[in-house]
């Protein structure tokens, strides 16, 4: 049998299918879906609870604690759910499926990439968006769509800079032992030093240092505008240490970090692919 | 025709020399056999034939492909089954090979028509809509034998494709390799089983700690070795001293050669008579003359393990045990990752 010639479609063909076995694994095994989903709500309701009786506007610009903690929230599950990505890339290496890919004639293997970029973008909509519905349910608002472009462009920004990070891991790393030993250690440590769960004039001075370099700040305060009923792309967003940063401020260094960030992995995934 | 060349090929990993200098070549529609024991280094030249590695240095072509400088266009010609088989226990058999055909970009309906040939001619039609982690091994290998069939690749790279399965299934596969081989596909196999090179290969290649020990028809080098291939016991298991003993006798008997003791034998002697030569009686009086008696004495055909002993002075068998102490599984595993 003569296999067709060389064209973009076959790039499609093998992304879609590779892409399409990941679906397949969480339709099989959706319990990382719907975790997904679930650790972010019990935040939000027994974090929302923690601060019920606090005084009124004890946070700027927020009428509750779960208006504010909504947007860190959101960008926390996108976030997981990127770092986790380089975990079905490392079983494939352990148990090695990777070489079933390597073996066959892939017009590019950056699909291998592509396809756990494109899978983890859309679980994280699709959790993002659960989470903003279940927010508005306990009267926590939504953005207008103007606010969900912002919501899902800084979202994009920030799986693919998690992601490309975390399958970097699983290329560099001798297991998945190792890489799920390094998620837990990182995990929760950058949440609380980002602006999820308070603001920086909460945090001592160092921790507010850290906060405001945090990539994970630069998500939150974007979608933290977006849940704003008048949105201003030159609003100032966060009150850093360093100076104060609009939300384009905030997109655009996490646009920055991204591309910094897959320009970084290129060689490697091309030493570890070619 | 020599459909495949490989020159001067060798492959380090660290303090290990997997590959030294071998040089082989394969024709075109043969089913070459890589016979050797476990560590010798198949599984890397196999793995440098699917281009799943790199060679340190040497050449390889495929139908005059330079397989370094082109290993697209060589993936493009091969299909490989990995010793370790790789595959997804979540999807089922048919998803799998729906994945594999996508990966090798075919045709939505040379697809369908395919998996199905392929789930008809390995009888796979009762469990292919099953998920792949409910198969039995014979079942996990035939679907992955079926993905390296697939896209009806030139060239087939078959890694101990029957090791550990049930008759049944070794049957199916040995059957397959054999129409395979009828409708003119190149089939690279590699095995430690004896029975099963000798039954199946036209060519074959003896390799032993990466290098190559001898390679020709499996009946040629069989024939060359000449002489009785006998086998000695005195007791039904015997040990090293009385072992080394007889083998003291046996050096004084003028026809006997190549003496040498097989401990995976119970320590039996196996040595080779010329033909024509009455050593028995002279065998008789000295062992009796040393208070033993002969509790088997076996003559047969020279086999491939024959030829592997003549070259190497051990059996295949006792090659396996000695490098099953030696070899550290998990380092090559993290070794052989990407």
């Amino acid at each position: 049998m003569e296999l067709q010639q060389y064209s973009p479609y076959f790039l499609f063909q093998e992304t879609y299918a590779l892409t399409k076995r990941l679906f397949i694994q969480l339709k099989r095994r959706p319990s990382t879906l719907f975790a997904g989903i679930l650790q972010p709500i019990i935040w939000l309701f027994l974090f929302g609870a923690l601060f019920s009786n606090a005084p009124k506007n004890f946070l700027p610009g927020v009428d509750s604690y779960g208006n504010f903690l909504g947007a860190g929230l959101i960008v926390f599950t996108a976030f997981s759910g990127a770092l986790n990505s380089g975990l079905p890339l490392m079983f494939d290496r352990e148990f090695g499926f990777l070489n079933r890919l390597l073996v066959a004639p892939l017009s590019s293997r950056l699909s291998i990439v592509l396809s756990s970029f494109l899978y983890i973008t859309i679980l994280s909509f699709v959790q993002s968006l659960v989470i903003m519905f279940i927010s508005f349910l306990l009267g926590y608002g939504f953005p207008n769509i103007f606010g969900l472009g912002i919501v899902f462009a800084t979202l994009i920004l920030l799986v693919l800079f998690v992601t490309s990070i975390s399958l970097c891991l699983a290329f560099v790393l001798p297991g998945h032992i190792e890489l799920i030993a390094l998620i837990f250690v990182i995990n929760l440590p950058l949440l609380f030093s980002s602006t999820a769960l308070a603001p920086i004039s909460f945090m001592p001075n160092w921790l507010g240092w850290i906060a405001s370099i945090n990539p994970l700040t630069f998500a939150i305060e974007p979608i933290r505008t977006a849940y704003a009923s008048q949105i201003n792309l030159d609003l100032v967003a966060l009150n850093a240490p360093y100076g104060d940063l609009t939300c384009r401020n905030c997109i655009s260094l996490l646009f920055i970090l991204t591309i910094t960030s897959l320009l970084a992995i290129r060689p490697l995934l091309n030493k570890k692919l070619n | 025709m020599n459909y495949i060349q490989i020159k001067n090929l060798s492959k380090s990993y660290p303090n290990v020399s997997a590959l030294n200098n071998l040089n082989i070549t394969i024709e075109k529609g043969n089913l070459f056999g890589i016979l050797g024991p476990n560590g010798a280094g198949k599984t890397t030249l196999l793995k440098i034939l699917s281009t799943l590695i790199a060679p340190d240095s040497g050449e390889v072509y495929l139908n005059k492909i330079d397989l370094i400088k082109k290993p697209r266009e060589i993936r493009k010609l091969i299909g490989y089954v990995a010793q370790e088989i790789a595959l997804d226990k979540i999807l089922t058999g048919r998803e799998l090979l729906d994945f594999q055909a996508d990966l090798y970009h075919m045709e939505k309906s040379k697809k369908i028509e395919r998996i199905e040939f392929l789930i008809n001619q390995l009888d796979m039609i009762d469990w292919i809509d099953k998920q792949c982690g409910t198969y039995s091994g014979g079942m996990k290998r035939r679907i992955d034998l079926a993905a390296g069939l697939l896209h009806i690749p030139k060239v087939l790279i078959l890694d101990e494709p029957t090791v550990g399965l049930d008759i049944e299934s070794r049957n199916i596969i040995w059957e397959l390799l054999e129409s395979l081989k009828r409708d003119g596909m190149t089939i690279i196999l590699s095995s430690h089983y004896l029975d099963e090179i000798d039954k199946l290969a036209d060519n074959v290649v003896i390799i032993d700690g990466g290098k190559v020990i001898d390679q020709g028809t499996p009946f040629n080098l069989k024939s060359k070795l000449g002489g009785e291939r006998i086998s000695l016991k005195v007791q039904e298991f015997s040990n090293y001293e009385e072992s080394e003993k007889l083998k003291e006798i046996l050096l004084k008997i003028d026809g006997i050669s190549e003496i040498v003791v097989n401990k995976s034998q119970g320590y039996s002697i196996n040595f080779v008579a010329d033909k024509g030569k009455d050593f028995l009686s002279k065998l008789k009086v000295e062992l009796a003359f040393c208070k033993f008696e002969i509790f088997s004495l076996t003559q047969s055909q020279p086999s491939l393990d024959d030829v592997y002993l003549q070259a190497t002075g051990k059996t295949l068998q006792d090659a396996e045990i000695m490098m099953a102490g030696k070899r550290d599984l998990k380092k090559e595993s993290k070794q052989s990752m990407r």
